[in-house]
């Protein structure tokens, strides 16, 4: 069956509403409308409106709802429409939802789970295509995922919902209507592995999220020049499955990190950082990482030149394998 | 009565509107106490108490007071790293915490030690927040009293999520939660009154206007006529009291709670007090206000006036204030000792409960943290 990854986590939604009655999904334009890009559609409808509910307009006030409701028992799924919306959240997410577990020496429980649309390549105005993933990574009492295929992203959600542990769980938005095979209900890797996506023998491309399709389709044109690169798919950006990422970089000898955020203190510096302290004997190259550039995200007509590409990635490619 | 509800709108959390008229605050503060500890009725709100339930909120003040008095002293001697004295709104915590029913829930910030102790919370266990052992300690399921907040205004919001809880689950369990009259400024304050407006959540909000935020009055900290006038932006209805009057904040509390629980949805208390300590041990109040204004606090304290009504009722003799010193006395020389006993907390705890399922996470520095606890010789406690 082909399923895009927006139906996946809308049929991941669905299922986790149907098996537990404590999730409850809250967010602007989730009820009626379904969510700006239909997510959540039809939930209200099936679920009633207790279960899938339209709040007023406030970010803070939706992740702040969700801490309490979460404390009374239920296990929220809040969505906040945009990357760029999240920042009115920062504190209670920062300050509260991560932090309240340890503060209360283990007694409360945080099952909350955060979906943000994220990332660019949809031509949108400003504040509709940013990476904040680093900003939840570096907080302590976070989890944070993100799919790049319908299979991760029906099975990451289900399980993300399942956790007991507050979720970030990152919406590669460009890739909503990218078709997958899938079957429903799918159950991938464990939430905190990564996965390899494509094995190879030359270099790794560690990626994630909206990045993976560029790494994918890198490889393949890689392949004409004859190199063989292994594409590993991180999946949780915290924790770091950092195992799996060195397994590869041992095989190859060679890394090259891709991601849309900005390069400075983005993950490609944290992976890069535990490549060398788990792999240094290892490594023919200094690790390289292909990101978008340390500027604000450009207007609609400007982000094909900002945005990593095939090309840039294969730019760092050559550049490692010839160092 | 939570299917009573109507979907209004299309919204199904909201009730019919309120008019602006229904939602004026009266602009003259509700007191049924007043300084000279004279009884005053009011049409609308009667504090219906016993004699014993007179004398144990007398008990509770002045129990309140000498913890919170010796905690100030504790932090004078080391014992604390910093302490947020509540002396002075002993009415407005006790009367508004005695109103509540077991399984509510409470959502305090920082200055709350007088709403937890009447909640049950051993304030032992609060304190070790104020000195260093854990950011808190309490079970907040045991007491219905979440952990302490510390940044301001941001609890509202936990009260007003776990009322719609309680809500949706048709619970008869209401949320109050304490703000300071800075926290009225703060956006989360604001999201929560309009969420809570919005979808009817059976909350309280119970603002203590101590008339400073650190160093900035209250007339600084808002335009509106008063803090209770805000309910009005939010379709919640609003009541000023005098927080220093233990009958009036008892009796507005009760009458809010009961009305959430009946499916009335939230209510704004404001009540009017003074925070006559610094704002905390590490402040020095007299850079920013006169002795005089303290000193004619003083002539408004809530205990003073409850122990006269009590006196000139015949419900207080000397003997029975001697034993309710006494036995404040005792409750804080105990809390004394066992702050001095307690141990220190433990370094292992560090990684103990960030999450339920830690895997992947801390493995690498765990062990960090058990190499050098070797090297020091150092054994948890
Ligand atoms: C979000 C936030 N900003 C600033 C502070 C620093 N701060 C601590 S207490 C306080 C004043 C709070 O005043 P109020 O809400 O009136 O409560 P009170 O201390 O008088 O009880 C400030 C500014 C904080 N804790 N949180």
């Amino acid at each position: 069956m082909t399923v895009t990854l927006a139906q996946a986590l809308n049929s991941a939604l669905h299922d986790a509403m149907t098996d537990d009655d404590r999730v409850l999904v809250l967010g602007e334009d989730v009820g009626r409308l379904g969510g700006v890009f239909r997510i959540t559609d039809g939930l209200r409808d099936t679920f009633g409106v207790r279960r899938c509910f339209d709040t007023p307009l406030a970010e803070s006030g939706i992740i702040g709802t969700a801490i309490g409701l979460a404390m009374y028992g239920f296990r929220p799924v809040p969505e906040l429409q945009f990357d760029g919306f999240s920042y009115p959240a920062f504190e209670q997410i920062v300050s509260h939802l991560a932090k309240l577990r340890n503060r209360s020496r283990g007694t409360l429980r945080l099952p909350v789970t955060i979906r943000i649309p994220y990332g660019g390549g949809i031509g949108a105005v400003e504040h509709h295509s940013e990476s904040p993933e680093t900003y939840w990574v570096h907080t302590a009492g976070l989890k944070v995922v993100t799919p790049a295929t319908p299979q991760d992203g029906y099975s990451l959600l289900r399980e993300a919902i399942a956790s007991d542990d507050p979720v970030v769980f990152l919406e590669p938005k460009r890739r909503y209507w990218s078709r997958g095979e899938a079957e429903l209900p799918a159950r991938t890797e464990p939430m905190h592995r990564a996965v390899v996506r494509r094995p190879g023998r030359d270099v790794s491309v560690l990626c994630y999220g909206p990045m993976l399709a560029t790494a994918l389709e890198a490889a393949e044109a890689a392949e004409a020049r004859g190199w063989s690169l292994e594409v590993v798919d991180l999946r949780s950006l915290s924790p770091l499955d950092t195992d799996t990422i060195t397994a590869s970089v041992r095989r190859t000898g060679r890394a090259v990190v891709v991601h849309e955020a900005p390069r400075t203190l983005g993950m490609g510096a944290e992976v890069a950082a535990r490549i060398q302290e788990a792999a240094f004997y290892h490594l023919e190259a200094p690790v390289l990482r292909v990101t978008g550039f340390d500027t604000p995200y450009p207007a609609a007509m400007l982000e094909e030149y900002w945005l990593p590409d095939v090309d840039r990635l294969l730019d760092a490619v050559e550049r490692s394998l010839t160092y | 009565m939570v299917d009573e509800r109507e979907p209004a709108s299309g919204d199904p959390h909201r009730r019919g509107r309120r008019t602006a008229e229904e939602l004026l605050p009266a602009d003259e503060l509700v007191q049924l106490l007043d300084a000279d500890g004279v009884r005053h009725e009011h049409p609308r709100y009667t504090a219906e108490v016993g004699d014993d339930a007179l004398r144990e909120l007398y008990r509770w003040m002045n129990v309140v007071r000498a913890v919170d008095r010796e905690s100030i002293h504790l932090q004078r001697q080391g014992q604390l790293g910093v302490y947020a004295s509540g002396l002075g709104q002993e009415a407005a915590q006790v009367g508004s915490a005695s109103a509540l029913a077991d399984a509510d829930w409470v959502f305090p910030s920082y200055r709350e030690l007088g709403v937890g102790m009447v909640r049950g919370v051993d304030p032992v266990r609060l304190l070790h927040l104020n000195r260093g052992t854990w950011l808190a300690d309490h079970d907040p399921h045991e007491h219905g009293f979440a952990p302490p907040s510390i940044p301001i205004g941001t609890q509202a919001l936990h009260a007003v999520g776990f009322a719609l809880g309680a809500l949706f689950d048709g619970a008869p369990i209401v949320a109050v939660t304490y703000l300071g009259d800075g926290a009225t400024s703060e956006g989360d304050t604001h999201e929560a009154l309009t969420f809570a407006g919005v979808m009817g959540a059976p909350v309280v909000f119970f603002v203590q206007n101590n008339q400073y935020a650190i160093s900035v009055p209250v007339e600084e900290q808002t335009a509106a006529p008063t803090l209770a006038h805000k309910g009005v932006g939010y379709g919640i209805p609003a009541v000023r009291v005098d927080g220093n009057d233990v009958l009036g904040t008892y009796a507005v509390t009760r009458e809010a709670v009961d009305r959430a629980r009946a499916g009335e949805g939230p209510t704004l208390i404001e009540a009017v007090t003074y925070r006559r300590e610094a704002h905390t041990t590490s402040d020095d109040a007299d850079r920013y206000r006169p002795r005089e204004e303290v000193e004619a606090a003083e002539a408004r304290d809530p205990i003073l006036r409850m122990a006269r009504y009590l006196r000139a009722n015949d419900l207080l003799d000397d003997a029975a204030e001697r034993e309710v010193q006494d036995a404040a006395a005792r409750l804080a020389g105990e809390v004394r000792a066992r702050l001095y006993d307690a141990p220190h907390g433990d370094p292992r705890e560090l990684f103990s409960h960030v999450y339920v399922d830690p895997t992947g996470h801390f493995e690498e520095q765990a062990a960090l943290l058990e190499r050098e606890l070797g090297e020091r010789g150092q054994a948890p406690r």
